[in-house]
């Protein structure tokens, strides 16, 4: 009936009640060295696909006669591959086709999914009811086979491929933007604010939506990785862009080709994308973490 | 209830206690060196409101500090042994044995996946009582002594299966199991109703009664602890403010906080007395509401939570719905407030019949209207800043240009006794109170004509309590308000309403005016009820204490 003790009130020197600055501050204090480290590849990742020729003078399309499969080397940091193209300058140029594949295969599921989500949530009945078993559906295929089967429809290309891997994970975001919407519908500020006359659509502006895209964003970040860990999958199937496009996941197929004599074509890529897929997730956790 | 002081060592002494928590890398004093005793036998309170350090001390009589929680300095004396240096093993050889713990929240201090008797089987087993058959007798024994019978079907439930009040009993079970020398009850009625209250405070009397037993009794509640304790020790802020006998303490309190605590304390004697208007003008009438809940899926069964209740309140006055937890009262006050279409009757708000009404002329209707929660920190949207809540309801309904919405914003601040520094503020920021009045300020911003408190008050301190109590009589007075009352504290309706209804298991079982229900209450529940009310022993200045049982 009564609540005890929870009249306490907050000290006036609380950080999170002065503003960001402070919080910063207090967070800068609390450095964790992991979470430096996955900004830190992102930000290295984004400026490679940004300016990719600050990083390397090499080509990543045309190859140099006589030097093939050299191994790595002052001149050729991760060696060259069989057409005497140097691969890390594949690796640069190629981030800007797995950033982009992921940008846009993470806005699709997210605007999507949230909008499905927010729908189910908000509204209940039968609304929610058709939305969620279509979702379930979705869930039920296996995320590969769905993916294949859309790019069969689209046709290839980098945009299709990640509009495939987006559309696979409308139905995570969705079920994640529901539950969430759930739980603040059922909050008292929400029904307060019904009570002081809020119309439905207002309440969802002011109230609903804020409250629960934390963790759909924490979503989307780990969704990133995910993203670019299935395009390079659908690359390595042959699905995605045509050679010769420094995508990472055609580098890993095409080093298959010489993995006896030239293993770093096949790892050197496989560790970039695994790096990438990491830090994603990392990040992912932390914004997870930080709750209102 | 007479002490039985021996001349020898007191059971416990706290010499200059002092602790500290770690809070992020600087330490925080929260409670500042004191020092108080418990004799053999006797019953010592000590009370405070939130934030006194009153549980902190309990704590560290337990060794159970929470793992940023230290002892600075000072002394705690077990029969005349510092316990504090001690170490966790070898306290677990004295907790249970001779001092125990009736904790504060019986719903979360079971295990859930035990049954009863086994968890009272597991301290006996703990300190080696005796083999299984031993041990078996006991627990049974121990049952039967805290009225939880028969003791052998008991011993094979659950804690789900039981109300808040049997776990309550368990847990005291558990407390007494190996005749202690000192119980430390930590607000172990706080969550309880309160005829429940009384009848586990009696329970915790007997037993130590025929026990011998001493008791710290941790409490919010003044009331309580002059009807149950033989000292009290006054907290506050992590000082005592006050000790002494009861009688001492309570007729001729020495600090001038002591006295606010007990001025501000809802007492049976402090009835309010208004000249009420005898016109016929009606701002709320309910007639025969009825309220059922579909339960399990099937829709022939279901669960009447209201059933035929009926009462009119007069254009600025007070009426309170008094219950205990389940008597259907929230029911009633959502219904009036528009947010659930009853199953049966008729609710005439400010000569709108309520029950009829669709979605966009229910919203128009929300402005006569105003619900006030009962948790103020779940009811603010914890993303908003505090001119943002205030300013929400007036983005509503026509259009209010910005500068007529700032200024209207200050002006609740004002009406409210908010700081103008508070606009920018997050709810977090805030303390409960001050949520509270945040809550009555949005509540006011739309000029409504009729506000209903739901248990609005019942999760703030004493001294907030009675602040926020007198802003909203000073609102009602000022704007000619009527409010719609729902609590659990009969006391507390007394001090503030004019009318009252009495809800008992989703009826109305007494109505009317307040001096009349409380002085001559048709039903016996009523009379329980005003019977259990904590304080009895208080004393009020030039009042008598209504008593019809």
């Amino acid at each position: 009936m009564t609540i005890g003790d929870t009249t306490a009130p907050i000290l006036a020197g609380e950080p999170r009640a002065t503003g960001r600055g402070v919080a910063w501050r207090a967070r800068l204090r609390h450095l964790q060295p992991g979470l430096v480290m996955a900004w830190l590849v992102v930000a290295i990742i984004l400026a490679w696909a940004a300016v990719p020729g600050l990083f390397t003078g090499y080509s990543p399309i045309d190859g140099v006669a006589g030097q093939q499969l050299r191994p790595p080397s002052a001149e050729h940091w991760l060696g060259t591959d069989g057409l005497g193209r140097d691969l890390y300058a594949r690796i640069v140029h190629g981030a800007r086709h797995s950033l982009t594949g992921a940008v846009v295969a993470v806005t699709v599921g997210l605007l999507l999914g949230t909008l499905l989500g927010l729908i189910a949530g908000a509204r209940g009945g039968w609304p929610d009811a058709v939305i969620m078993r279509l979702v379930d559906t979705l869930l039920a295929i296996p995320s590969l086979l769905l993916s294949l089967s859309i790019i069969v429809l689209l046709g290839f290309g980098t945009i299709n491929v990640a509009i495939a891997v987006g559309v696979v994970s409308v139905a995570r975001f969705a079920r994640l933007a529901r539950s969430e919407v759930v739980r603040v519908r059922r909050s008292e500020y929400v029904e307060a604010a019904f009570g002081s006359g809020g119309s439905f659509l207002a309440v969802l502006r002011r109230h609903i939506l804020p409250n629960s895209l934390t963790s759909v964003i924490a979503l989307a970040a780990l969704q990133f990785g995910s993203a670019i860990l299935a395009l390079s999958t659908l690359g390595f199937l042959g699905y995605g862009a045509p050679p010769p496009t420094p995508e990472w996941g055609l580098l890993i197929a095409e080093g298959r080709n010489y993995l006896s004599r030239a293993w770093w074509l096949t790892a050197a890529p496989g560790v970039v994308v695994v790096v990438a897929v990491l830090a994603a997730d990392r990040i992912s956790t932390a914004i997870g973490r930080t709750e209102p | 209830m007479s002490a039985t002081t021996s001349p020898g060592t007191p059971l416990l002494e706290i010499d200059n206690l002092a602790v500290a928590y770690t809070v992020g890398d600087a330490e925080q004093r929260v409670v500042h060196g004191i020092s108080f005793h418990v004799d053999p036998g006797e019953v010592v309170a000590l009370v405070g409101e939130s934030g006194s350090g009153k549980t902190t001390t309990a704590q560290a009589v337990l060794g159970l500090l929470a793992g940023n929680g230290r002892v600075e300095s000072g002394a705690i004396r077990l029969k005349g042994a510092d316990i504090v240096p001690w170490s966790q093993r070898r306290l677990d050889a004295v907790r249970g044995a001779v001092i125990s713990l009736i904790p504060q929240d019986p719903g979360s201090s079971l295990n859930p996946v035990r049954t009863i008797g086994a968890q009272l089987a597991e301290i006996l087993q703990i300190h080696r009582f005796g083999d299984r058959r031993a041990i078996q007798a006991r627990v049974l024994d121990l049952l039967t002594r805290v009225g939880l019978t028969p003791a052998d079907l008991r011993a094979g439930q659950y804690p789900h299966e039981l109300s808040g009040g049997m776990k309550q009993r368990v847990l005291i079970a558990i407390a007494v199991a190996l005749r202690p020398d000192l119980i430390v009850a930590d607000e172990p009625t706080s969550a309880l109703d309160v005829t429940v209250q009384r009848r586990i405070l009696d329970l915790i009397d007997a037993l130590r009664r025929e026990n011998g037993t001493s008791v710290l009794l941790v409490t919010h509640d003044l009331g309580v602890a002059a009807d149950r304790a033989d000292r009290l020790v006054v907290l506050r802020g992590g000082g005592i403010q006050e000790r002494g006998p009861v009688r001492d303490v309570l007729t001729a309190p020495q600090s001038p906080y002591t006295r606010q605590l007990l001025a501000d304390a809802p007492s049976l004697g402090t009835a309010r007395r208004r000249a009420v208007a005898t016109a016929e003008d009606f701002a709320i009438t309910v007639e025969g509401l009825t309220h059922d809940y579909p339960t399990s899926g099937t829709r022939s069964r279901r669960f009447r939570a209201v059933d035929g209740v009926s009462f009119k309140v007069q254009r600025g006055t007070t009426h309170a719905i008094v219950g205990e937890s389940g008597s259907g009262k929230t029911t009633t006050a959502r219904a009036v407030a528009g947010f659930l279409k009853p199953t049966a009757g008729r609710i005439v708000v400010e000569g709108t019949e309520l029950t009829t009404l669709r979605s966009e002329a229910l919203r128009q209707f929300r402005r006569k209207i105003q619900l006030v929660y009962q948790n103020p920190f779940g009811s603010l949207d914890p993303r908003q800043s505090i001119a943002e809540i205030i300013e929400e309801p007036l983005l509503n309904f026509e259009p209010v240009s910005r500068p007529e919405r700032t200024r209207k914003v200050r002006d609740m601040m004002d009406r409210v006794g908010l700081p103008e520094s508070f606009l920018t503020r997050r709810p977090q920021a805030l303390s409960g109170g001050q949520r509270q009045r945040v809550a009555i300020a949005r509540a006011l911003v739309l000029d409504p004509r009729v506000l209903v408190l739901d248990e609005a008050v019942s999760a703030l301190d004493v001294t907030v309590q009675a602040q926020i109590l007198a802003l909203l009589d000073e609102l009602q007075q000022a704007l000619g308000l009527t409010y719609l009352f729902v609590s659990h504290d009969l006391a507390l309706v007394r001090q503030i309403s004019d009318t009252v209804s009495v809800m008992h298991g989703g009826k109305q079982v007494d109505a009317g005016p307040v001096e009349k229900v409380f002085q001559q209450p048709d039903s016996d529940y009523t009379r329980e009820l005003i019977d259990a009310i904590p304080g009895r022993k208080m004393p009020v200045p030039g009042s008598h204490t209504a008593r019809a049982g």
